[in-house]
C-alpha cells in the first residue's frame, strides 16, 4: 500500500498519460518536419519490450520472499508458466497455468 | 464520432479483426484494475489510469512501483521507457496518416496499441483503400481494445477490494509480463537484451529508489544493441 498522496498519484498518472500520448503522436504529428528515427535509436526501441519485461519479471520470481531464493513456490510456478508462455505465447494459458501451479503448491505445503 | 458511409465497413472490419485478441486482453485489464487497488489507489484513480494511459504493461509496472513507494521520478520514467516503443509505431503509421486533419491525428494517436498497430499495418499493406477507410479500420481496431480495456479494468477495480490476499492474485502481474515477454523475444538481439536485463535486474534488486529495473533494462539494451549490430 502506497503512502504517496492522492494528489501526487494524480500528477504521476497525468505525466505518464501525457508522455505516452506524446510518444504516440510524435511522428504522426511531425511527419515531414523531422528526420526519420536514426538507425541506433530504432535498434534500441526494438529491444525495449524484451529488456524491460525481462527486468520486471526476473526479480519477482527470484526475490519472491524479499531476498534471493530459488526454492519458493512462486519461482517454481513462474518457471512452469515461462515454459507455457514460451511454447504457446498465450496470455490466458500463461496466467491459468501459473496461478494453478502456485495454488496447487500452496495447497500441498 | 463521424465516419462517412464508406468508413463504416472498415471500422467494423477493424473491430472484428481484433475481436479474438480481446478475449486475452480482458484478464489483463482485470489484473490492471486489481493491481491499482492493491497498490493503494482510490477507486476513481485506479480506474482513471486505464482510459488516460491506456497501456497495460506500463500501468502494471507503475502500480507495482507505486505500491512499493518508489520515487515519483522512477515511477514515471519506468512507465515512459516501457511506452517508448510507441515512437516506433508512430513513425510507422505517420506516412499513411500524413493527410489526416490534426484532430483525427490527435485522437487517433491516443489509442494506438501494440495490437491495433500490428493489425492496421497488415491491413494497409494488403488492402488498397482510401485514407478515410484506413483510419476507420484503425479506429475500429483501437476502440474495440479501448472499450475492452475500460470495462475489464473497471471490473478489476470493483473486484480488487473484495479479493482475499490468500489467493495470491498479485502473482498474476509477473505472469502477465511473462506472457508479453516471450512474443517480444524475436531474434538474437532481443534474446540477449532479455537475458542480460533479467540477470542484471536480479543482481541490482537492492539499488535504492527501485532504480534496479531501469538500470538493468538499460544494460540489457546496450548489450543487445552491441550484439545485434553484426
Amino acid at each position: 500500500m502506497t503512502t504517496h498522496s492522492p494528489a501526487l498519484i494524480w500528477l504521476l498518472l497525468g505525466l505518464t498519460a501525457s508522455g505516452t500520448w506524446l510518444f504516440r503522436l510524435s511522428f504522426i504529428a511531425l511527419f515531414g518536419r523531422v528526420a526519420e528515427i536514426p538507425d541506433l535509436a530504432m535498434r534500441l526501441l526494438r529491444l525495449i519490450p524484451a529488456a524491460v519485461l525481462a527486468a520486471i519479471v526476473a526479480p519477482s520470481l527470484t526475490h519472491a520472499t524479499g531476498s534471493f531464493n530459488l526454492g519458493t513456490e512462486r519461482f517454481a510456478a513462474g518457471m512452469i508458466a515461462a515454459f507455457v508462455a514460451w511454447r504457446t505465447k498465450n496470455v490466458l494459458a500463461t496466467i491459468g497455468v501459473g496461478m494453478g501451479v502456485l495454488w496447487a503448491l500452496q495447497a500441498l505445503s | 464520432m463521424d465516419y462517412s458511409p464508406t468508413g463504416r465497413r472498415p471500422f467494423i472490419a477493424g473491430f472484428l479483426d481484433l475481436a479474438p485478441i480481446l478475449v486475452g486482453v480482458f484478464p489483463f485489464g482485470l489484473i490492471a484494475g486489481i493491481a491499482a487497488v492493491d497498490a493503494g489507489l482510490g477507486s476513481i484513480q485506479a480506474f482513471a489510469a486505464s482510459p488516460i494511459v491506456f497501456a497495460g504493461a506500463a500501468q502494471l509496472a507503475m502500480m507495482d512501483l507505486i505500491g512499493r513507494d518508489a520515487a515519483p521520478i522512477v515511477i514515471v520514467a519506468t512507465a515512459l521507457v516501457i511506452n517508448a516503443r510507441f515512437l516506433m509505431y508512430s513513425a510507422a503509421l505517420a506516412p499513411t496518416f500524413r493527410d489526416l486533419g490534426s484532430i483525427r491525428k490527435a485522437y487517433g494517436a491516443f489509442v494506438i496499441t501494440d495490437q491495433s498497430f500490428a493489425a492496421s499495418v497488415l491491413r494497409f499493406d494488403q488492402v488498397d483503400e482510401s485514407l478515410t477507410d484506413r483510419f476507420a479500420y484503425f479506429m475500429g481496431a483501437s476502440l474495440g481494445l479501448w472499450g475492452t480495456w475500460l470495462i475489464s479494468s473497471l471490473i478489476g477495480v470493483v473486484l480488487g477490494a473484495e479479493l482475499p490476499a490468500e489467493w495470491s492474485l498479485d502473482f498474476a502481474i509477473p505472469l502477465v509480463f511473462m506472457a508479453l515477454l516471450f512474443p517480444a523475444i524475436k531474434d538474437r538481439g532481443t534474446t540477449i537484451a532479455a537475458v542480460t536485463a533479467a540477470v542484471a535486474s536480479v543482481a541490482l534488486v537492492s539499488l535504492p529508489l527501485n532504480l534496479g529495473l531501469l538500470v538493468a533494462a538499460a544494460i540489457g539494451l546496450a548489450v543487445g544493441a552491441i550484439w545485434s549490430r553484426g
